[in-house]
């Protein structure tokens, strides 16, 4: 009985509301008392929404602006664990919201199916993950002049915390460099310059180049830090690679995330970097231990994300998306926009608020927005 | 050609809407497709559903305020 009133509300308010009432229903309420319930409810809740031409987008900037004030300027932070650095504080929400595309400290945190999320395997897949190079493994790198050769000498335990082979390391060297004639010692490797003309100067390049070869792992993951989380292990990595994360096997594909959000976008898509702008901003804010309304920060990640491509708040971003030239010319690099505009003879509606302030008139906001229309006499 | 749908925990539901559903919508709001917000055909979240443009998608997100909130977008070329 008590279900089909609740059903009838649930268009009406919001999921959280409703499962709060249901769970707090006194056992003896009946049907009556249920819908008086309700009713209140409602009416509360359509008293506490925003009347219509709120200016919802300034109040936000507002809220976010005067908390900004108080969060530090320039912090590293240690993220529970010494080691890795992040960067928190105001340089982190200026990065989140004009949508920068290298940002200063990518992160991931990599979930891992059982049995690897435990304390023996946790170690070993984490190395997995890191990207190792041809140095990592190297103890020494020698240059012979008179052979034209390089050969490197390798640390054969580090070898085999990694799981390879000489023979397989020689395999990955010569498929990346074609031009060389890898040959494989006991404990070194022979890399001969197949060039005739070959100089002093391309070996000790080529030696540079060697250096730098990538061998196993996720390219761009520079550090790696199991880390105990709940009942499980996961893995923090310094540098993100989502997209070749997610492709691991023995990774958990539904909660490792990163905190890059064009990466994210790429590979989750756009509802996914929406969530992820918002999380981030929150992990923010509660570490400087500021108090800023989640709603606000929900507003401008949607603004972000409308045109189904993130979008920063900067002159290229939603800016530049405004239909109106003069509130774009009021923002940044006015001449620039003003001149364009001219140029293709563009048209101004004055639909928004700061084209009207600009001209001394009622700005749509409010008790500003409702306008007489008059009806021609047939 | 409808690939397998991609789960995570930040993902929330994606659907297409039907036809019918897409006018109800549009006569609810009293709005065109013009002014709802965009999602890219070749978003990964939609990969699934084989949504071409025009194409009006339901997406059932969790909110820390609301518990669950509708959001729609639609589907545009990119």
């Amino acid at each position: 009985m008590t279900d089909e009133i609740f059903k009838e509300y649930e268009e009406k308010l919001p999921k959280l509301i409703i499962d709060e009432i249901k769970a707090n229903l006194p056992e003896k309420a009946d049907a009556a008392k249920v819908r008086k319930i309700l009713e209140a409810v409602h009416a509360e809740y359509e008293k506490s929404k925003l009347d219509a031409g709120e200016c919802v987008g300034l109040l936000s900037a507002q809220s976010i602006g005067e908390q900004g004030t108080q969060a530090t300027l320039d912090t590293f932070h240690f993220s529970g664990v010494s080691e890795m650095n992040v960067t928190m504080g105001l340089p982190r929400i200026i990065e989140i919201l004009d949508a920068r595309k290298t940002i200063s400290t990518p992160m991931m945190e990599i979930y891992l199916n059982a049995p690897y999320n435990q304390k023996e395997n946790v170690k070993k897949q984490a190395l997995l993950v890191k990207e190792i190079k041809l140095k990592d493994v190297a103890t020494e790198f020698l240059v012979n002049i008179a052979d034209m050769i390089i050969k490197v000498d390798i640390d054969e335990q580090k070898l085999k915390d990694l799981d390879l082979t000489l023979a397989n390391l020689s395999k990955t060297l010569s498929k990346a460099m074609k031009s060389l004639k890898i040959k494989q010692d006991t404990v070194s490797i022979i890399a001969k310059l197949e060039d005739k003309d070959a100089n002093l100067n391309s070996l000790y390049k080529l030696k540079e180049k060697l250096k730098e070869t990538h061998i196993s792992g996720i390219k761009g993951v520079t550090q790696v830090l199991p880390v105990k989380r709940g009942s499980e292990y996961i893995v923090l990595t310094a540098g993100s690679n989502l997209k070749a994360v997610l492709a691991l096997e023995w990774v958990d594909k539904e909660r490792t995330t990163s905190n890059d959000i064009y990466e994210i976008a790429a590979t989750l898509g756009i509802e996914a970097a929406r969530e992820t702008i918002i999380d981030e901003l929150l992990k923010v804010i509660k570490a400087q231990g500021l108090k800023i309304d989640i709603r606000h920060l929900m507003i401008i990640s949607d603004t972000m994300c409308v045109s189904g491509a993130i979008k920063g708040i900067t002159r290229y971003g939603v800016v530049n998306e405004k239909s109106s030239v003069l509130a774009r010319a009021s923002f940044e690099t006015p001449i620039k926009h003003i001149m364009r505009a001219s140029l293709v003879g563009e048209e101004d509606k004055l639909h928004s608020v700061i084209e009207n302030v600009m001209l001394n008139q009622v700005v749509p906001l409010g008790t500003g927005m409702p306008v007489l229309k008059a009806k021609k006499k047939e | 050609m409808a690939e397998k749908e991609q789960k995570h925990t930040i993902i929330p539901k994606h659907t297409k809407l039907s036809e019918k559903e897409k006018q109800e919508l549009f006569k609810k709001y009293d709005l065109t497709i013009k002014e709802l917000p965009k999602i890219l055909d070749i978003d990964p979240a939609i990969a699934h559903l084989d949504a071409k443009e025009g194409d009006v998608v339901k997406i059932a997100r969790k909110s820390l305020t609301a518990g669950e909130s509708m959001y729609y977008r639609s589907v545009t070329h990119g």
